[in-house]
This record gives C-alpha cells, sequence and structure tokens, in this order.
C-alpha cells in the first residue's frame, strides 16, 4: 500500500508538471482527489491493513493529499499568473495616441489678467469698486480738475451723448463718486471700461481697460504710492521687475508720475521693442490733487492720498506677448483657446 | 516739441553724451520723444576746391573736374552740372560715400561715365538734404556752391562745414508747462537738472528816436481776454534771407526760414515761447489797431487763403474797418510781411488761453501760435519778447526800430506765492530732504523763497499751491530716491454681493466649457435690423455718441446680442467649426427723466456648430446646469408669451424659443434658435444659437449659499411609464401633472424617450418617464407606490395622454 500511495505521489506529481491550463489542472484534481479519485480508491482498501499499520498508512495518505493538493495550487496560483500577465500584453495599447478632447471654456486674457490685479489688489485691503460708463462731464472732467476749457481735455479725446454726459474717458470718475459716498480711510480700485475716440490700429483701440485706484487717509506719502505700484508690478511681473517713475502732468493728481516698467525684452539697453528707449510706459499715477479733495468735501490739510490708473491691455498685452489689440476684441475661437 | 541741441548749448554750458542727457530731462520731468541728429543719412561728404574744369570728350552737356578735397591729389569727378566755375568750393561726395537721392539714402562709387573715371560726386542741395530755404543763395537745380557763410576748409566734413549737424531733440511737454515750449525754458530745465548756470542775457536794443504811437494807435477793447498788448514800429525795413545761425536754429526747430522779419518773430517765438506777429502798416487801414471781439457775420481770409467767418465770443485784431487777424490763431491774408514792406508793426500781446483754445478749435486751425496761448501765457512773457525781437532787429540789420513802444497793459502783476513748509514737505513725499537742500532746487528753478513763502518767477503758470512746490522738490530730488513704503493702517477689503455672484457665474460658464468674449459696447443702429427687430421697438431708443468714429459704432447697446451674432458670424467665416461662447457685459438703457441711462448686466451665451448643427438642447443643458449651480432653485421653462419682456424674442425661431421664469413668474431670461432669417441677414448658412440673462435678476432669485440635504437611508422605487398623447402636449405639462400627483415621495421625473413614427398614431407621440420616489421616513410599500401611480395615471389621462398598451 505504502508502495502504491509513494507511486501514486510520483504519478501526481509527473503529471502537474505537463499540465499547461485551468481545464487540465481540474481534470487532474478529479482524479487524484475527488471522491471517485485515486487516493480515495486507495484509502479504501485500508480496512485490509492491521491496526497498527492503519495510522501510519493514514498519515501517510493524508500527508500525500495535503502534498498534491497544495502542488496544485501552487500551479493553479502560477496558471493564473501567467494568464493575467498574458492579458496585460493582449491590452497593450498606443498611449501615443491623442487624448480624448475635454471641453473646457477658456477665460478671455483681459479678464483673467484683471482677476489676478483684483486680487493683489484685495489681499492689499483694496474693495473694487464699479462706476457708470456713461457719465456725466462733472464726474469726468469738471471734478478731476479739468474745466471745460482745460487744455488738457485734447489729450483725452471724448465722446459726447450731450453736452453734459460723455463716454468715460478714464475710471478716475469712479473715484470722485467713491469720495463723495465714503468717508475717509479710502482704498479702493475700480475696473472698467474706457471710451477715447481713437481709431483702432494694432495699439489703439475706441474702447479699453483701465483700473483706477484709489487710496485716501492720514499721512499717506507719495512713498507709499511708489511702494504699492512696485509691489503690484512685481506680482505681476515677478521680483526682478524694475519700475522707475516720472514726473508728468495730470490735472486731478500733484505730484504727477508717469511709471515705466524695464522693458522686459532688453532689460533696459534698448530693443525695437521698447523704441530703443529701454523703458515701457506703463501707467500714471500722484497723489490726490487738494482741490479735488476739497471738492469732494474731504479736507486736504487733514486727508491726503494717491490715484493711478493702469492700462488693462497694455499690462495683459504684455503679458502674453500680443502684438495687437484688435485680437481682443475680435474674438477668434482660435485666440481665445490659447488662453 | 522740437529742439536744437545748438540752440540750448547758446543758454547752457551743457557737455555730456546725449543718451545722458536726454534720460536726465526725462527723469527730472521734461519728458524726450526721440532725438534725432540732422544729416546722419550723409558719409564721407567733404568740402572739395574746383581745380580743373573742361568739356567732357564724349558728351555735350557733361564736365570732367578736377577737385581738390585736401587729399594731395585731386580728384577727378564727371558732373552734369552747368553752374560749376573753376575756384568754386562745392561739396563732394567720395569714392563709398552716402548721400540722399529722392529722399533716400543711396551709396556713391567710383565708375566710368561715357568712359571717363568719376571718383564721386559733386551735391546739389537736395542731395544733401536741404532746400533753398536753408541756402538762399544756391539754386535748386545745380551743385551746391558754398558761399562764404560756409567753413570753406577743403576736406572738412560737409555736416561741419555747413552748420547741418545739429541734434534734433523731441520732447513731449505737459499742458501746465507751456514755458518749456521754447528754448530758454527746455534752458533752465536742463541748468537746474544738471547743476550748471542758466546763462539768460538781458536783450538790448538802441533804437531811433521816437514813439510806436505817432505811426498807430492802439487800444484793448476787451481787457479780459486780452490784458496786454504792446506794438513796436520797425521802419526802413530791409527784407533779406536771415543770416546762418538764424536759419539752422530754425531749421533744427522744424521750422522753415523765409526772411529775416518773419524769421525773427519765428526764433522769438521757439526761444521765449510767445508768439508774434508783424503787420504792413500800410495794410493798417486809419492807422488804427483795436483788439475787440467779432462782429456779428464778420469776415476773414486767414495767411491760409481761407475765408473763415468770425463768431462774436471770438477776439480779433482789427483796423478801423476790419479784423487782421484771429487774436491769437493767425494773421489775415494781407497782414503779412511783404518783399516792398517798408514798415512794420510788431505785436507781442497775451490773450485768453481758454478764449484762444475755444477760438482755434471753433475755427479748426491749431497753429504753434494757438498751441502757446492756449495754456495761458503770462502778460510778463510779452515784453520780454519784444524786447528780444528789437534786439534781433537790429543784430540782423533788418531795420530801424522806434525806442518807444505802446503798452497797453491791464495784466494783474501781483506775484504768485503759496506757502512753503519743509516738513510737510517730507512728510507728504515720505522723504527726509534737508531744507536747504529743497531752498538749492527751488532756487535752480527760480522759485524764490523768502518769509516762509514761495514766490513763483511769472513763467510758471502752474503753481498755485503747496503740493505744487512738493513736485518741484521731488522732481529735482529725482521721485526714484524717494522710499517706497508700504501704506499703514490695515483695511478689510472684500467683494460685493453683485461681484461674487457675478464672479460664480462667470467661473460656471467657463467650467461649461464656453469661452469669454469681450465685444465693443457700442454698436451700429443697422445691428438692430440684422436680428429682426421692428422698427418701433423699444430697442431703438439708445443712448446715442454725437461724435462716432463711424456708423458702426454710434450707439450704446440696448441689447447685448447682436454683438454676439457678430462674433459667431465672424467665427463662422473664419471657417471656425464650432463655437462655445460668453460675454459678461452691460447693456445701456437710457431712462426716461434721467441724466444717465441703466447700465445692467448681462450674460450671453452663444453657439453654433457646423458638423452637429442642432444645438438647442445643449444650451438648454448648459442653462439648466447654470441656473442649478447659481442657486437657482425654482423655475420654469416656457415658450415667450405676446407679453414677455424680451424684445428679442422676435429675433428667435418661434418654434425654438424658450423663457426663463422664476418661482414668481419673473422672465429672467430667454434662450434658443434664432430665426433663419438672422442667419440670412448675417449671411451665414449655419444657424446661431443664443441665450440671454439677465444677471441682477437672477441674482435676487438664488439662494446665496445651497442647503445640504440628508442623504437617503431608505432605498428608491423606480416605475417606468410610457403614455401617448398629442404631439403638442409639451412635456412639461406632464412632468408638472406627475410631480403633483406624487407629491412629496416623489424623488425625480426623468425623461428617457420621445417617439413618434409608424408605431404610433400620427399627430400623437409617445413620451416615456422613469419616476423615482422615496420617503424620508421607511422603505415605500408596493401598495403605497402603486397608489401614487394610480393618481399619476388619472393625473395625465385628464392630459389626454394614455398608458401606452
Amino acid at each position: 500500500m505504502k508502495e502504491q500511495l509513494l507511486k501514486l505521489e510520483e504519478q501526481a506529481k509527473d503529471s502537474l508538471s505537463a499540465v499547461t491550463d485551468a481545464k487540465g489542472l481540474e481534470e487532474l484534481r478529479v482524479k487524484f482527489l475527488g471522491k471517485k479519485g485515486e487516493i480515495t480508491a486507495i484509502l479504501k482498501q485500508m480496512g485490509k491493513l492491521s491496526a497498527e499499520e492503519r495510522p501510519v498508512m493514514g498519515q501517510l495518505a493524508n500527508k500525500i493529499r495535503s502534498d498534491i493538493e497544495e502542488a496544485i495550487t501552487n500551479k493553479q496560483n502560477a496558471i493564473k499568473q501567467r494568464l493575467a500577465q498574458k492579458k496585460l500584453i493582449e491590452e497593450t495599447i498606443d498611449v501615443t495616441l491623442p487624448g480624448k478632447k475635454v471641453k473646457t471654456g477658456h477665460a478671455h486674457p483681459l479678464d483673467a489678467t484683471l482677476e489676478e490685479v483684483e486680487q493683489v489688489f484685495l489681499g492689499m485691503g483694496f474693495d473694487i469698486v464699479e462706476g457708470p460708463e456713461v457719465e456725466t462731464d462733472h464726474y469726468c472732467f469738471e471734478a478731476l480738475n479739468m474745466p471745460k476749457s482745460h487744455p488738457a481735455r485734447d489729450t483725452q479725446d471724448t465722446f459726447y451723448i450731450n453736452e453734459n454726459v460723455v463716454l468715460r474717458t478714464q475710471t478716475s470718475s469712479v473715484q470722485i463718486r467713491t469720495m463723495e459716498q465714503r468717508k475717509p480711510p479710502i482704498r479702493i480700485i475700480s475696473p472698467g471700461r474706457v471710451y477715447r475716440s481713437d481709431t483702432v490700429d494694432a495699439t489703439h483701440s475706441p474702447l479699453f481697460h483701465q483700473i483706477e485706484g484709489l487710496v485716501i487717509d492720514k499721512g499717506v506719502t507719495m512713498a507709499d504710492l511708489k511702494g504699492t505700484l512696485e509691489l503690484l508690478m512685481k506680482r505681476l511681473y515677478g521680483e526682478e521687475t524694475k519700475v522707475r517713475f516720472r514726473p508728468h502732468h495730470f490735472p486731478y493728481t500733484e505730484p504727477s508720475a508717469e511709471v515705466d516698467l524695464m522693458c522686459f525684452n532688453c532689460k533696459g539697453a534698448g530693443c525695437p521693442m521698447c523704441k530703443q528707449e529701454g523703458w515701457i510706459e506703463l501707467l500714471g499715477a500722484g497723489m490726490v490733487h487738494p482741490k479735488v479733495l476739497e471738492g469732494c468735501g474731504i479736507d486736504p490739510e487733514e486727508y491726503s492720498g494717491f490715484a493711478f490708473g493702469i492700462g488693462l491691455e497694455r499690462i495683459a498685452m504684455g503679458r502674453y506677448k500680443v502684438n495687437d489689440m484688435r485680437l481682443l476684441y475680435e474674438n477668434d475661437v482660435r485666440f481665445l483657446s490659447q488662453f | 516739441m522740437d529742439l536744437s541741441l545748438r540752440w540750448l548749448k547758446d543758454y547752457v554750458d551743457i557737455d555730456v553724451p546725449i543718451k545722458e542727457l536726454v534720460s536726465g530731462l526725462t527723469i527730472s520731468g521734461s519728458k524726450v520723444e526721440c532725438f534725432e541728429e540732422e544729416g546722419a543719412f550723409l558719409s564721407n561728404v567733404v568740402v572739395g576746391k574746383v581745380l580743373e574744369i573742361e568739356r567732357h570728350p564724349d558728351s555735350d552737356h557733361m564736365f570732367t573736374t578736377q577737385i581738390d578735397v585736401g587729399e594731395g591729389e585731386p580728384v577727378q569727378i564727371v558732373t552734369g552740372a552747368q553752374n560749376v566755375r573753376k575756384g568754386d568750393f562745392v561739396p563732394v561726395a567720395k569714392h563709398k560715400s552716402t548721400v540722399l537721392h529722392e529722399g533716400k539714402q543711396v551709396k556713391i562709387t567710383k565708375g566710368k561715365l561715357r568712359g571717363v573715371a568719376s571718383n564721386g560726386m559733386l551735391c546739389s542741395l537736395a542731395e544733401l538734404g536741404l532746400t533753398i530755404n536753408d541756402f538762399p543763395y544756391a539754386i535748386e537745380d545745380g551743385i551746391f556752391i558754398l558761399g562764404d557763410d560756409v567753413d570753406r576748409t577743403i576736406g572738412m566734413d560737409i555736416r561741419k562745414a555747413i552748420g547741418f549737424d545739429d541734434t534734433r531733440i523731441e520732447f513731449e511737454i505737459t499742458s501746465n508747462r507751456p514755458d518749456c515750449l521754447s528754448v530758454t525754458g527746455l534752458a533752465r530745465e536742463t541748468a537746474a537738472t544738471f547743476g550748471l548756470p542758466f546763462k539768460l542775457k538781458k536783450p538790448e536794443y538802441k533804437g531811433i528816436d521816437g514813439k510806436a504811437s505817432d505811426y498807430v494807435d492802439i487800444k484793448i477793447e476787451n481787457t479780459k481776454l486780452c490784458p496786454r498788448y504792446m506794438g513796436g514800429i520797425v521802419k526802413n525795413v530791409k527784407i533779406k534771407p536771415s543770416p546762418r545761425w538764424v536759419r539752422e536754429r530754425l531749421r533744427a526747430s522744424g521750422v522753415r526760414p523765409i526772411n529775416n522779419l518773419v524769421d525773427i518773430t519765428n526764433l522769438v517765438m521757439l526761444e521765449y515761447g510767445s508768439p508774434m506777429h508783424a503787420f504792413d502798416l500800410r495794410y493798417v487801414e486809419g492807422g488804427k489797431i483795436r483788439i475787440r471781439n467779432a462782429k456779428p457775420g464778420e469776415k476773414i481770409t486767414t495767411l491760409d487763403g481761407v475765408e473763415r467767418e468770425l463768431s462774436e465770443e471770438m477776439l480779433v485784431i482789427a483796423d478801423e474797418k476790419k479784423p487782421v487777424a484771429v487774436a491769437g490763431v493767425m494773421g489775415g491774408e494781407y497782414s503779412g510781411i511783404m518783399e516792398d514792406t517798408n514798415t512794420v508793426v510788431f505785436e507781442s500781446a497775451s490773450f485768453d488761453g481758454a478764449s484762444v483754445r475755444m477760438t482755434a478749435k471753433k475755427l479748426g486751425m491749431r497753429t504753434d501760435a494757438s498751441a502757446r496761448y492756449e495754456k495761458g501765457l503770462d502778460p510778463e512773457n510779452t515784453y520780454h519778447a519784444l524786447m528780444r525781437a528789437f534786439e534781433l532787429v537790429e543784430q540782423l540789420g533788418a531795420g530801424e526800430v522806434v525806442r518807444e513802444y505802446t503798452d497797453e497793459d491791464y495784466s494783474d502783476k501781483t506775484p504768485k506765492s503759496v506757502e512753503f513748509d519743509a516738513k510737510w514737505i517730507n512728510d507728504f513725499l515720505g522723504t527726509d530732504i534737508p531744507e536747504e537742500d529743497m531752498i538749492k532746487y527751488l532756487n535752480s528753478l527760480e522759485l524764490e523763497v523768502k518769509d516762509g513763502r514761495v514766490y513763483a518767477p511769472y513763467f510758471r503758470i502752474d503753481i498755485g499751491c503747496k503740493s505744487d512746490i512738493a513736485e518741484e522738490v521731488a522732481r529735482l530730488y529725482g521721485y526714484n530716491r524717494i522710499p517706497s513704503t508700504i501704506i499703514r493702517g490695515v483695511a478689510q477689503a472684500q467683494l460685493t454681493p453683485k461681484q461674487v455672484f457675478e464672479r460664480k457665474i462667470r467661473r460656471n460658464m467657463l467650467a461649461l466649457g464656453a469661452s469669454e468674449c469681450e465685444t465693443f459696447s457700442f454698436i451700429s443702429p443697422k445691428f438692430f435690423d440684422k436680428i429682426n427687430i421692428p422698427a418701433d421697438s423699444k430697442l431703438r431708443n439708445t443712448v446715442l455718441i454725437s461724435n462716432p468714429l463711424g456708423e458702426d459704432t454710434s450707439v450704446m447697446r440696448t441689447s447685448i446680442i447682436p454683438s454676439m451674432c457678430e462674433v459667431l458670424a465672424r467665427n463662422i467665416n473664419y471657417r471656425n467649426k464650432a463655437a462655445t461662447l460668453f460675454e459678461l457685459g452691460n447693456e445701456y438703457i437710457p431712462v426716461e427723466d434721467e441724466v444717465l441711462p441703466q447700465e445692467p448686466v448681462r450674460l450671453c451665451i452663444g453657439l453654433y456648430d457646423t458638423e452637429e448643427p442642432f444645438k438647442f438642447f445643449e444650451l438648454k443643458g448648459m442653462i439648466e446646469e447654470l441656473l442649478d449651480k447659481s442657486g437657482l432653485e425654482d423655475y420654469e421653462i416656457a415658450r415667450p408669451g405676446e407679453n414677455t419682456v424680451f424684445a428679442e424674442a422676435v429675433s428667435f425661431h418661434p418654434g425654438r424659443a424658450a423663457v426663463i421664469k422664476t418661482a414668481d413668474g419673473k422672465e429672467i431670461g430667454i434662450f434658443g434658435e434664432l430665426a433663419p432669417a438672422v442667419s440670412e441677414n448675417y449671411k451665414i448658412k449655419e444657424r446661431l444659437y443664443i441665450a440671454k440673462i439677465l444677471i441682477p435678476e437672477l441674482m435676487e432669485s438664488c439662494v446665496e449659499v445651497k442647503t445640504y440635504k440628508p442623504l437617503p437611508k431608505f432605498p428608491a422605487s423606480v416605475r417606468d411609464l410610457s403614455v401617448v398623447c398629442d404631439e403638442s402636449l409639451p412635456a412639461a405639462e406632464i412632468e408638472k401633472a406627475v410631480k403633483k400627483a406624487v407629491g412629496n415621495i416623489l424623488e425625480s421625473v426623468t425623461l428617457f424617450d420621445v417617439y413618434t413614427g409608424s408605431q404610433i398614431e400620427k399627430g400623437k407621440k409617445s413620451i416615456s418617464y422613469s419616476i423615482t420616489m422615496r420617503s424620508a421616513d421607511g422603505t415605500l410599500t408596493d401598495e403605497q407606490t402603486d397608489k401614487a401611480m394610480d393618481k399619476v395615471f388619472r393625473a395625465l389621462e385628464e392630459l389626454g395622454a394614455v398608458l401606452r398598451s
């Protein structure tokens, strides 16, 4: 019997090594371990054995059974693994095929830029204030120290609705509306559309966007104006950004300044992009004129403040290297989908 | 303002590289736009002397010359010019030189002309880039024979020899500094910027005995518009070209030299910033000059030969009978200097800036004079200008100055002063500039500090308050030396609910796959025709621009829809296959009895797709998602009725348009397919899908923050349902009926099929829904769901919808 069992074990091992698929393995399992299998058949003969032999044989038979079982399980796992491997290989795809398009919208470069600017100012405690685009001559000019005969009006070609109503040429009009409504301290920016009768070309548009800023408080200095604008420029153009302040004239600020950004193309050496100047004119700013404060009921002896006006188009075009302003208003999807 | 560097150096010994000069002036406030070297296009052109000249052996109109150019051996040059003689000094373009030809730079090299070697070229004025005005003794169609006003050193660079080597600097002068529209003004700024002395000499003249008033009687009738008028007489004038130093200074300043007297008036204007005029006394009728307002209907033919009608608010210079000049703008036809002029009246006057500006604008003629006057020149200027003119007349030998001039002076002579407070200035600027330095800066600009006050010189019309003084200090100290600080104090900033909502809409539209547009707020009135708006529509009541650039941008839009249509049509014309776009923009709605219109914000969505043309339900899906995300919890989609608030409803396909109604019945949006006729108007084949949503109205109906609804604890029961009904029965009615019938256990009712065709009676449709019911209190029993479904069947039967068997 012992020989029978050992022979069976050997037989099983031989058959197992020849098996390659799950079906053959199952057949083997039935053949050796099944109810009508060969081990069972041998064990049926146990009755013929002596009482001493029986437990010894029983033990041996059980060991052989469990050995075969283990061998089958191992084989089973190996086959499974091989199949899984095969499947993975079969499932290989060309990962260089194009991805499936997900349709998402694209923010307009002007609005994307504006949101960033707004974020910088919100962080510095500036509220965002809106004002009308169709505006009275009073808010657009008179209250900004620009009476009707003022020569500075010639520099802003104005669209008129009638003698007293204009399309605002600057968001500075919101300064006045804000100062009339709020008491200092005031910290606001006012972004929006402005209008000047410039014919459309690569750098001009009769409609464009400005961001006006206004700060009024006790003890606000020109140094604060510089600090605020330098911070904005660094946030927008990077820590390495250099700006310069240059005296200028606006009727509603005194002292007034124009702020130039060091040309990011030539780093100040002079190139065609900056017309050999090394600097690109970026914005106008200044300390709010005492007459403007007085006109809004704010005592210039007690309060001071600064204001600035930034052209949004210029910033956006610089950031995205857009060389023609018309693209911003044409809304060609091939342009819009680049951002 | 174009400044001659040579002229500037008459007044200040500036000797720094040009780049340093222009950047220094720009930083101190006189902004340089650009600078240009005169005659930079000339190279290797020198002074030569004609040693020999003989006829060309093979040509009857050319000559062969031997020219001494200072190189030992003479140079042989062939010329076609007829005016060259032996011994003449001429400009010689040597081998490998550049000159101008028909306005363009060309290279001259040696070659042969009809077999004779020619090693360069003799030049005419035009080839040097000059005209007869620059050298009146030269001839236009021949070689420029150098006269004795030229340095005729043989071999000398021609630019240096004839003084064509100045540098022209172009400044952008702001309107508050008309004093800088002059050489002396800019020289003063240069001196102050670089810490150099400013060398202004007081003009002097000898004159001959006599009084101007013996020649002409001058009276100001409107002293408000003309506070000062000075008249001087010059007799026995000798009209001739000005000397070279005058001509080259004018040329570099962009002014054409004419003759000595005219040149003097121009020279004084450029040098002192004060315009002058010279009248021929013969044409001043009655020997009287009156400064008065024009009379009704009065006309004048100005120097440019145009007859102009004057109005009563305009100021004129008149003789006994007629206006002879428009004050501060331009002289009359016969008022100027002529070849045979014998006696002239020099006018140096001060006019009201606003009045000159208005007059020049109304007459449509802005001149060098009006550009200066309109900024408000100080009356004191007129005196200095006249003195300088007298000095120049004598210096140039242009005539005899009658010593006593007429001075009608009504001007206010009170010196302007403002408080000087060094501490306040430092506090205001955020600086720490010592008081002595401030005073030094101010003095260098001729602003005098005395007894705690700053006294402004007459030419500084812009000084009026403390901050003006702060600016003067700051710009000479250097704006870029002012420290950069952060504003003190804390401030809380927050977006308004409107801003928050609009940002949310924008973000959601981007997430829904729409790209953002920016279109012009002004449109053409024809845009309304394009979207089929009837002539009597309220949309045509627009805010009109009285001076538009063109019809295309002449009215403020009352509807955002045509702007989007333009964009879609443009994209179609660009052959872009599809577009999904949105704009969050204003409409401009006139309000009766209000000065300003309302400017409500609208969301406009626009779609087309050339490959899958039908986009209605895509658009509707976007809108539903947007409304849901915006926090609109209860609304209805319906066909626009007769009384819809949207005047643009007529632009839509009548069968493919819908409005969005809030729970309280307010229409807050319209969307759908535009009528095919609209596409035709845009000359496109594609159908356009458009939505317009009223943002403030939507915001009002939305919840700001959504409330969490607990997740279900019990399973749902789902029943499917197919009914057959009239094709015209809106699905929304069925849904409404289902909702009402099922009541509060209804979770959702979802359409999954609509069928019309052979299996169904004509005029009918089969419509299928999946109805999900759930209770928060327990698992629904079959009886409960059956009971609900029975109610549904009965409700649908009432609508004429029967269960599909």
